[in-house]
Order: structure tokens, then sequence, then C-alpha cells
């Protein structure tokens, strides 16, 4: 088996009493993307600073490439770990032009190398016309990609993002980071990303580790993460969602005021499943996409508040028994508040707590 | 009442949907007002050193003749070395310094930081004359080696030679650099260093590609001002009996009766600095020197083994050669003849006409210097830039030419005041302006406008673009986001320019002798009234009372920097 | 609001009014600049108000500087007379027509023509000598004799001399020309420095010093200078020799004073530059700074008399001030620095 690019074990940091890395460890292979999400303060960016040599681990390790580069008593500097690193504000060096910020890294390159590959690097991000430019007069899009070109240009064997789309708007966002995912699979980099926006988190990475209180609560690819959260915060943590009270019955499904949901639990969740002994209480996680219209259906809720998505409205409804469920219905179906509408459920997938 | 040329635009504060609108209207409207404090200022400093320029209208052909026929090169030859080096040696040791002490942690660091800045509140002369009266033939170094070789001791350095006027002056003026660069490595913020070391630059190699050309204008404006301080003096070189340019200047007019060429050569002078800034801002003028975010600072790095020693080493130095040693052999002047000349109530008046003249020179300094930085960020035009630009070469200046620029309007409008004073209501009023504090204070303000004006210039150049446009959006007028936004950040360079004006006035001796109101004596001009017959001694009490009182801003700048980093 | 603002209005009012100076005349009082030092001239003024009850405004700066002032001033100046630490400065002022003749028996009994200016524009007020100090260890008296001798090839490397850039030097010299003329003179110039045994010193203190040192044998000095640095040690291997006693005598230079042109207080003034050339205020002269009085009649400070009495160069010193450019420009071309 091959040794992993990037492995953290057991990694802890903290800053003085305050422990914001907490017993952390991940796998990342070469040539793979992976992401740190979690909202702020849940220590991602420090991960991703200790990966760097910024910050020193209390204990656990860092190997990268199977060479052990941190510890609790030792720690190679950050110029000596082959990484490259974006910053959430680019730190593009305001005194040099964007020929020489990319050239900055290739110091120990011959001149005519440094020279092609800064050329590269400005044809594969886009920026030959303004490499006589300072960072100043650039865009934020266009200082986006001038620190990715310099991040990349020496070659690391791992890049480190650090919310690197943070800084610009939406539209931009999503289009650079589509085009950034491209370049990276294109020269084979093995990179990690740290972001609290999931939408960036599915577009680029291959593997995405939740993070809360400095541990990761699961590491998993965009679809499990939705589909089949591991835990309740998580659940909660991405996309949208209600949990409503439901009961185990026998045959291992599962009873809510809906209806009974069986789902495919049996064989997905099996693990999940021998925690809850029959008969047991549990919470649903309903998505709104687990409920859908439908005028024949005899279950009826209430519209109690709507927001229009463009091609789906999502509906927030209240149920006879008072709780409340969220349903993504096509926009074609207008329904006014207050009004009664039936509704069926639709569920794949069955994620329940306890 | 001046919302027009001030741009008080009070009643645009409140919130107006309407906003983009209302900016550019805002923007046209304060054209004038911005422009005008930098014209204005210019233009006060314009004229004394129009007066100086003036000089060429009555040609002194003879005096130039026989310079250019007898010492000129070797005064110029002289002048360029003298000025290479001050500006080699107080880069290499103002940087270096403020590198350590800005980016490093060791024992003593917090102190040392401090201390540096304590050789600044010696006048280079003093400086001069106790290393010569140390280090020369009959000083004691000499003196003990001749009796420890019972002989001559050939082989050791001249220090009247031209390698010990640099030193002394390196040891000097180098506060200049070592407080600007500090401020720079200070709010530099790691960011920068940190993306270095991620594209694999080690701490070294970050600092000569980094963190030193992000520091450059700071560097620049404290070498400029040591090169100015170098061209303009005459204290220390006379000491040394080393002649430079300024040399032939007042040779001119004190022994050849000739102002007229002494401030002929005098403007040569100031061409000189003119093209260095110039062509300094010139090849910087696209480069910015802001990160795009000011991060929180990096932590200190802790010293270990030889290194430790080797910057304590330096630091010890430097202190002991351009602090320790002259305060003690003044110290010792004090302590054998203060009798002669201590009058305690006489000398509690210096103290309070130096502290409170240096205190008001270095606000009115400050608050010029923050119009005029405020000015060309608003309007960064050619003309204005230029103006500015101008307004700082009164310190190129040797003092006693500026001053006698200065003296010479004022004493003019005095005249046609007073003329119209007898016509209009037939009364004698005298001199009105001169002999007031006010002519003082512009005087200063002339001579000391570079000193304020390169350490907040370059900390404007943190403040980002987008801040204020930021500020704009918000509807904050000109007067605001200087007060809200701009202030905040140029703070710790506002401390700096103050301190140095502080200093530098309480050790200014000609424009405070000319100007100076009746009795309005400073410890600076009884330093001269000692000095200026050989009673180098009895100067020992004023001088070390000088010395105490430069403590005194230098400890409130210091702690002011402390809180905020 | 408005009447906090009128209270901050005031008060800066009162602030900026303790900055002006008063102008107002006392009906009694001279004005002068001087350009000797406080210590040296306050003692003379504080006897003569006390004496009179005319008070005395001063205010001290460098000579070029207080000559630039009256310029500029020029009749509305507030000075009523000018002091100076050497006569150049003085017959340059005189020259500009910054000072005014003065006409009075007592300036003409108490001061010797050779002092003051032969159009009474200024008058000497004491007089400092410049003469031949010598390490008693290594120098035979009786091989000194004159300032001239000095540029004799038998003192190569034993001599030591203050820049020229100091007036005293440049009077020395300018005298030495209208004696000698100009290429005699710039030859012992040139015989000074073949001499030198190190780069002209910045001082004359520092000149005895390393002639006490034995890195030279002989300097030239104004006596005060000696003065003091032989109270401060007595032991120091130094004597003076007087110079040219069988010929011109001693250079002497003087600090004196003029009444300016434009004096508002002429009648005071006068008063005050007569009261100077006293016997009262000569005698302060004599002391405070071991000085010689102008005025041949008192007796110089015990210590400074114990030098001995010497002949001093007749010659009109008006000669320093018209000879003065001549001087350095002559010393610039003999390499004196």
């Amino acid at each position: 088996m091959s040794i992993p690019l990037l492995k953290l074990e057991n990694i802890r940091h903290s800053y003085g009493e305050q422990t914001v890395v907490n017993d952390l460890s991940l796998i990342l292979e070469k040539g793979e993307i992976g992401c740190l999400l979690g909202p702020s303060g849940c220590g991602k960016t420090t991960v991703l600073r200790c990966i760097a040599g910024f910050e020193p681990v209390v204990s656990g390790e860092i190997l990268i490439n199977g060479n052990e580069v941190s510890n609790a008593v030792f720690s190679v500097p950050p110029d000596k770990r082959r990484i490259g690193m974006v910053f959430q504000d680019y730190a593009l060096f305001p005194h040099l032009d964007i020929t020489a910020n990319i050239n900055f890294g290739l110091h120990q390159l011959a001149k005519v190398e440094r020279r092609s590959r800064v050329d590269e690097l400005l044809q594969t991000v886009g920026l030959i016309d303004v490499a006589k430019k300072f960072p100043h007069e650039l865009s934020g899009g266009q200082q986006q990609r001038v620190a990715l070109a310099r991040a990349l240009a020496p070659r690391p064997d791992l890049l480190l993002l650090d919310e690197p789309f943070s800084n610009l708007d939406v539209n931009l966002r999503e289009r650079l980071s589509i085009e950034v995912r491209e370049i990276l699979k294109n020269q084979e980099t093995t990179a990690i990303l740290v972001t609290h926006d999931q939408h960036e988190a599915f577009t680029l990475a291959d593997q995405i580790g939740v993070m809360n209180q400095g541990e990761i609560q699961q590491w998993d690819t965009a679809y499990n993460l939705y589909h089949r959260p591991a835990s309740r915060f998580v659940a909660n943590f991405i996309g949208q969602g209600v949990f409503l009270p439901g009961k185990v019955l026998e045959s291992f499904q599962i009873k809510i005021e809906l209806g009974v949901l069986t789902g495919n639990i049996h064989q997905e969740r099996q693990e999940i499943l021998e925690l809850y002994d029959q008969g047991s209480q549990v919470e649903v996680l309903l998505r709104p996409d687990d409920i859908v219209y439908d005028d024949a259906s005899p279950l009826k809720a209430v519209v109690e508040h709507k927001a229009f998505r463009g091609a789906d409205i999502l509906y927030t409804l209240r149920l006879a028994g008072g709780s409340m469920v969220l349903s993504l219905i096509p926009s074609h179906h207008n329904h006014v508040i207050g009004e009664i509408i039936g509704i069926r459920l639709e569920a794949d997938h069955v994620v329940a707590f306890r | 009442m001046n919302d027009e040329s001030f741009g008080i635009t009070t009643k645009n504060k409140s919130v107006n949907l309407d906003f983009p609108h209302n900016i550019l209207s805002n923007r046209y409207r304060r054209v004038t007002g911005w422009r005008l404090v930098a014209f204005f200022v210019a233009a006060l400093v314009l004229i004394p050193i129009g007066v100086v320029f003036s000089s060429f209208f009555s040609p002194e052909t003879d005096i130039w003749l026989h310079l250019v026929e007898t010492t000129l090169l070797g005064l110029l030859i002289n002048t360029f070395w003298l000025s290479l080096g001050v500006v080699v040696g107080t880069t290499l040791l103002g940087v270096s310094l403020a590198w350590f002490t800005a980016v490093y942690e060791f024992p003593g660091r917090r102190f040392f930081s401090w201390a540096l800045l304590l050789p600044f509140a010696i006048p280079a002369y003093v400086t001069a004359f106790v290393a010569l009266g140390i280090f020369d033939f009959t000083g004691p170094v000499q003196t003990t080696l001749r009796t420890w070789f019972d002989s001559d001791v050939p082989w050791f350095p001249d220090i009247r030679g031209r390698l010990g006027v640099i030193i002394v002056m390196t040891l000097a003026f180098y506060p200049y650099v070592y407080l600007l660069a500090r401020n720079a490595f200070l709010t530099q913020g790691k960011r920068s260093l940190e993306a270095a070391q991620s594209l694999g630059l080690n701490r070294r190699q970050g600092f000569f590609r980094v963190a030193l050309p992000m520091a450059r204008p700071w560097i620049a404006g404290g070498v400029m001002l040591a090169l100015m301080e170098t061209l303009a003096d005459f204290g220390t070189v006379s000491v040394f009996n080393y002649d430079t340019f300024t040399t032939a200047i007042y040779k001119a007019w004190f022994s050849m009766f000739s102002l007229s060429a002494a401030s002929q050569l005098a403007s040569l002078l100031i061409i000189i600095v003119f093209i260095v800034i110039f062509l300094e801002q010139q090849f910087r003028s696209r480069i910015r020197y802001a990160e795009t975010k000011i991060s929180q600072h990096a932590d200190r790095i802790k010293l270990t083994g030889w290194h430790t020693w080797a910057v304590t080493g330096l630091i010890l130095f430097v202190l002991f050669f351009a602090f320790i040693l002259p305060v003690s052999q003044l110290s010792f002047w004090v302590v054998n003849s203060y009798t002669h000349d201590f009058d305690k109530q006489r000398y509690l008046e210096f103290l309070w006409h130096s502290l409170s003249l240096s205190g008001l020179a270095a606000f009115l300094t400050c608050v010029v210097a923050v119009l005029m930085v405020y000015s060309v960020r608003r309007h960064p035009d050619g003309m204005t830039r230029s103006a500015v630009r101008v307004a700082t070469l009164g310190y190129a200046l040797p003092g006693s030419v500026l001053a006698v620029g200065i003296f010479i309007p004022i004493a003019w409008l005095d005249g046609q005041l007073s003329g119209w004073a007898m016509q209009l209501f037939g009364v004698e009023t005298g001199m009105l302006i001169q002999g007031t504090l006010v002519t003082m204070l512009i005087a200063y303000l002339t001579r000391f406008l570079a000193v304020s004006h390169f350490p907040i210039d370059s900390a404007m150049q943190r403040v980002t673009r987008s801040i204020d446009e930021a500020a704009m959006g918000l509807g904050l007028s000109g007067w605001s986001i200087l007060q809200k936004v701009h202030l905040p950040v140029l703070r710790t360079g506002i401390f700096t320019a103050a301190t140095l004006v502080f200093v530098d006035v309480m050790k200014e001796m000609p424009i405070t002798l000319m100007t100076r109101p009746f009795g309005w004596d400073t410890l600076a001009v009884r330093i001269f009234e000692m000095t200026s017959e050989g009673e180098w001694e009895q100067a020992a009490l004023p001088a070390i009372t000088l010395v105490l009182a430069g403590l005194i801003p230098i400890i409130l700048f210091m702690r002011q920097t402390e809180k905020t980093s | 609001m408005l009447k906090r603002k009128a209270s901050h209005v005031l008060a800066a009012l009162f602030f900026f009014n303790s900055f002006f100076a008063i102008n107002t005349a006392y009906a009694e009082q001279v004005v002068v600049y001087s350009a000797r030092i406080e210590q040296l001239i306050k003692p003379m003024f504080d006897a003569f108000t006390k004496d009179t009850g005319i008070r005395v405004r001063y205010t001290t700066d460098k000579e070029g500087a207080l000559l630039a002032r009256l310029k500029a001033e020029g009749k509305n100046t507030p000075a009523d007379m000018l002091i100076t630490a050497d006569a150049g400065n003085l017959w340059e002022a005189a020259r500009a027509g910054l000072l005014m003749s003065v006409n009075s028996e007592v300036l003409s009994k108490n001061i010797p023509a050779h002092l003051r200016d032969p159009e009474n524009a200024w008058f000497g007020l004491s007089v400092r000598a410049r003469t031949i100090v010598y390490n008693t260890r290594k120098v035979d008296p009786t091989d000194l004799s004159t300032y001239e001798d000095l540029a004799d090839a038998k003192w190569e490397k034993r001599l030591c001399l203050r820049t020229s850039k100091k007036v005293y030097n440049q009077s020395l010299v300018a005298m030495m020309i209208a004696e000698h003329g100009e290429a005699e003179s710039e030859k012992v110039v040139r015989g000074w420095i073949a001499n030198l045994a190190t780069d002209p010193l910045s001082d004359d203190t520092r000149a005895m010093e390393f002639v006490a040192a034995g890195r030279c044998d002989v300097t030239l000095v104004n006596t005060y200078y000696y003065g003091r640095l032989m109270k401060k040690d007595p032991n120091l291997p130094l004597a003076i020799f007087w110079p040219n006693q069988n010929n011109s005598g001693v250079h002497v230079n003087i600090s004196g004073a003029g009444i300016t042109r434009h004096s508002k207080n002429e009648k005071a003034a006068i008063k005050l530059l007569e009261y100077l050339s006293s016997k009262k205020a000569q005698n302060l002269f004599a002391d405070v700074n071991m000085e010689y009085p102008v005025n041949p009649e008192i007796e110089p400070d015990p210590v400074v008399a114990a030098w001995g009495s010497f002949k001093q160069n007749p010659m009109n010193i008006v000669k320093a001030g018209e000879l003065q450019t001549t001087a350095v420009k002559l010393m610039d071309r003999a390499g004196y620095r």
C-alpha cells in the first residue's frame, strides 16, 4: 500500500488553556483534494496552520510523504515542508509585481526555468495580460488567481488553501472554485482546503471533514455528508432539515407522524440500527427533499412560510400534530400561506439519532 | 463657515440613499480645500527657500572663483564620502537594531528597544566632542596606551579622520532609521513573512526579500533624515575640523561676510536633496506597501546561544559609545564644575522653555504633516505631490541659513505692518510678529516638517485605499475619514514623528537663537553660550539636563507603542 | 454649545497673548544684540542697571546671524547696541552701515586709538591677545622669537595650529598682511603648514593639550584659554611666550561694541557704551574671562598680570576687518584648513 501524502495522527493544539484542536486524525492520498469544513472558531484554520508548520502541535504527529514534520517536541520549519499556501487575504507581496510574486518561490531554479514556469502559470490562471501590474491594481478574483499561481509555482507536495474564496462575491466564488479544481486536478496537486462554505467544499473537494470544536465529526464524501450524516452536528451543519420524533419498530422501521420509514436502513446504516433497540424513541432527520407534494395524499399540512428559490419553493409546513417540516416543491406549485396542501413522504435514506 | 475650503460637510453626514452621487459631489467640492492646505504649507516653506535662492541675484563671482580654485573640490569629495558613510552606517545599524528588537525575543529586549533611542537625545556635536576628548591623542585611551608601551602608538587610528566623523555621526543619527524601521517591522504583520515561508524561504531570506523591501518607505524616510541632517551639519564637522560643503557655506558667510555666497552654496544643498527625494519617490511611485489586511503580529522568535550574545553585544556596544560614554563624561564634568553655573530658578526656566517650545513645535509639525499627507492621499496629482516634496526641504538647509531665510521675510512684513500702522493710526508699533513665539513656531515648522512628514507619510502607506472608499461609502466626509479611519492607523507614525521633532527642536540652536523672544533662553541656547567660548565642561550641565528632558518624550513614546503592539 | 466655543476662543486668545513679546517701550532701556556670550557680559549689564537704573535687554547669537538680523530689520530694529567678540564683524557691521558714529570724549579717553574704529563706529572693550604657548620640557624659549619665525624649517613637525576657520587666526593673518603684504604673509602661512605636526585642531584648548602631551611643541592661542587650562591643571608643562616684542608686537583682537544706526534709545546706549569703558566695568571685563581690559589704566586680573606685560601691535585693528577676506583666501590657497 502506498504511503498517504498527508497523515495527521491524534494531533492536539492549544492556545494556553484552551484546546482548539483535539485528537484530530486524517489521511489524504496523493492527488486527492481534502477539505475541512466547519463554522468559524471550530479550529479548522489552526489545523491548516499546524500542517503548514506555523503552529506547533502539543501532541500527536503530522507526516507528509511519510516523513514526520511535527510532533510534540519537534517541528520542521514551514520553508522545509514543500508546501504551498493560499491565504485567505492572499498575502500577495504588495511591493512586487505579478510576475515577481509568482516567481518568488522559484529561487532554487535556474533563471530560464523560472521564466518558463512563471509563463506557464500565468497561462494556466489566465493572467498573462496583467503580468507587469502590481497586486493593488488587480481585481479580487485576479488577486486570488495570482495567489494560487504563486503557491503552485514551486510544485509543492501539498497545497493548503485557507478560505481562499471568502473575499469574493458569490458568482465569482462558484466559478473560481470550479476553475481551481480543474487546475489542481490537471497539475495533479494534492490539496487541503479550509472553508466554512459547504458549496465551496462540495465543488472543490473529494473528501470533506466536518469539524466542530476541534474535532472531525465525519470524514467523507459530499454525498454521504448530506445523506448519511454521522452526527446530529453534521446533519444540522450540512444542508437543511428538521428532526421529527419517531419510534423504532420491530421490522427495523421507524414510525413517525408522517408514516413509517423503511428506506434502506438495513444495508446502509447497520451500525446505527444496532444502537437502537426495538421500541426505543429516536429522532429522524427529514431533508426538504424527503417530503414531496402530492395533491392526492391523505396527509395534509398547513403552509406556514415560503421562500422562493427559483426552480423550487422551500415551504415550511405545519403538521396536524404541530411539528414543522420543510419541503422543497417545484415552484409552479405556488401555494399561499395558510393553505392546506397534501404531502407524501419519499425518503431514500433514513437518518435517525437517539 | 469653512465648509467649502476644508471639506467639513457635516450636513451630508446623514445617510443618503443616493450616495454614489453624493460621494462625487463631495469629492468635487473638497478639491480646493485639501490642496490648499498643501499649497499653503509648501508656500510657507518656499518663502525662506526662495529667499535663499534669491541670493543668485547678487552674484559673488569672486568668492565662487576662489572656492573653485582652492577648496571646493576637496569639500565636495569630503561631503560625498561623509554622506555615503553616514547613509550606509545608519542604514546598517538602524535597520539591524530595529529588526532584532522588533522580531526577536532575548533578555532585556524591552529595555533595549527604548534605550536604543537614548542616543538621539544627545546633540551630535556633544558626542563628537566627547569622542575626541577620549580617543584623540591627548585623551585617556591613547595616553594610557602610550604609558603601557612606553612609546608613541602611531598604529592607533586617527579619530579626527574621515572614519571618525562617519562613526560619530552614524552613532548620533542612526535613531532616525532605527525608529522608523522598527515602526515598519512592528506594523508589518506576519502574513507576508508566512507567505514567504510557505514558498520555501527561511527567516533570513524572508527578511531580505519581504520584510526589508516592504519597510522601504520607512527606511528611506529615516535615511533621508539622517542624510539631510548630515548635509546641514556644522557643529559636528567643526569639532572634527572636517571640512564639508557646509564649511564653505559658513566660511563664505562668517569669514568673508557674504551671506549671498553662503546662500548660493546652500541652495545647491537643497537641489541635491530635492533630486535624491525625487528619485527615491519616482522609483517607488507605483509600488504599494499596504498589506491587504493588517494581521496580528508575529510571535517573537527566541534567540538562543551565541545569537543572543551577538545581538546583546551589538546593542551594548552601540549604547556604550553613543550614550553611556558621552553621558558619563558629561556627568563627570557636571560634578566637577556645576557650581559655576547652577542657578535652580534659571535652569527650571530653561527647562520649561525647552519643553514647551519642543512640545508646541512637535504638535504643530505633526498636525501639519497629517494634513499634508492626507491632502496628497485625496489628491495624488503632480502639483500636490510636488508641493509636499518642497515643503520638506527645509531640513536640508544648514540651520543658520534657514534661520536667516525665515527672518528676512518676517522682518520685512513687520516693517510693512509698522509702516501701515504709522500711516493709518500714527502709532509707533515696533516689531509686531518678530520676537514672538509665533515666529519661532513657524520657523520650527519650516525646518522640522520633514521630520514629522516622513514617519506619518510612511504610516499612511499602510492604509489601503479601500478603507477610504468604504468610509466614503458609509457617508463619512473628509474630516471624519481622517478622524475616524486614518488617525487611529497613523497613531504610531504620529508618535514617532512627535518624538523625533520634540527632541530635534530641543537640540536645535540657530533658529532658536535668532528667533527667540527676549529672555526665552532654552537649554540649547545655554549650551551655545558655553561652547561658543570653548567652555565645554560648563556646557555639561545644560547638556545633561537636555538629555534628561529628552528622555521624557522617548519614554512616553515607548509606552505608547508598547501598548499598541 | 456656543458658550463653550466662546470660552475656547477666549482661552486660545489668552494663550496666544502670552506668546507675544511685550513691545512696550520702556522710558529708559537699552536693547543689545550680543555675540559675546551671556556670562561674559551680564555682570557688566547688571552693574550698569544698578548704577543708572537703565534696563538692559539683550539677546545672544553668532555674529553673522546678528548682522543678518540687523540688516533685515533695517530701521525697525529694536537693537540699540551690537557687541561682538572680534573686530572683523564690527568692521563689517560698520561697512554695511549698521552702526552710527559716536563722538564721545569718555570713549576716546578710555580706549586707545588703535582699538577703536577711526570713524568712531565701534569701540574695543576688552583685549584678546594671541600669543605663543610652548612645551617647557621641549622648547628653549630663547629659540622662540616671532609668529613669522614659526614658519622656519627648525619647527618642522613641531607646530600645532587651530583651524583657519576661527576668526582669531584670520585676524592674525590679516594684520600680518597689513604689515608685510600678501606675498610675504603667504610664505609665512605656507611655512606654518609645512611645519604642522598634525592636522589643524578645532580649538585653542585642544591645541595646548597637544603641546602638553608632546604631540607638538608650540602653538598659537588666545591667552585666556591658556589661563583657563592652567587653572584646571597647573602642572601642565606649558608657558606663554610673547612674540614680536622687538618689532610689531603681540597680535591683539578685541571684543567690542557699536551703537546701531537706527537705535531708538541712542542716549542710553551711549551711556552704556561709556560705562563699559569705565573703570568699574573694565575691572569686571578683566575678572570674568582673564582677558585684558582695553582701558590702559586698569590692571588685569592678578593671574593674568603674572604672565608679564607685553608690547601690543599698535596698528589699528580696523585692518583685521578690512583684510579678513584677503586673509581667508590666502589661507585657503596655502592649504591651511
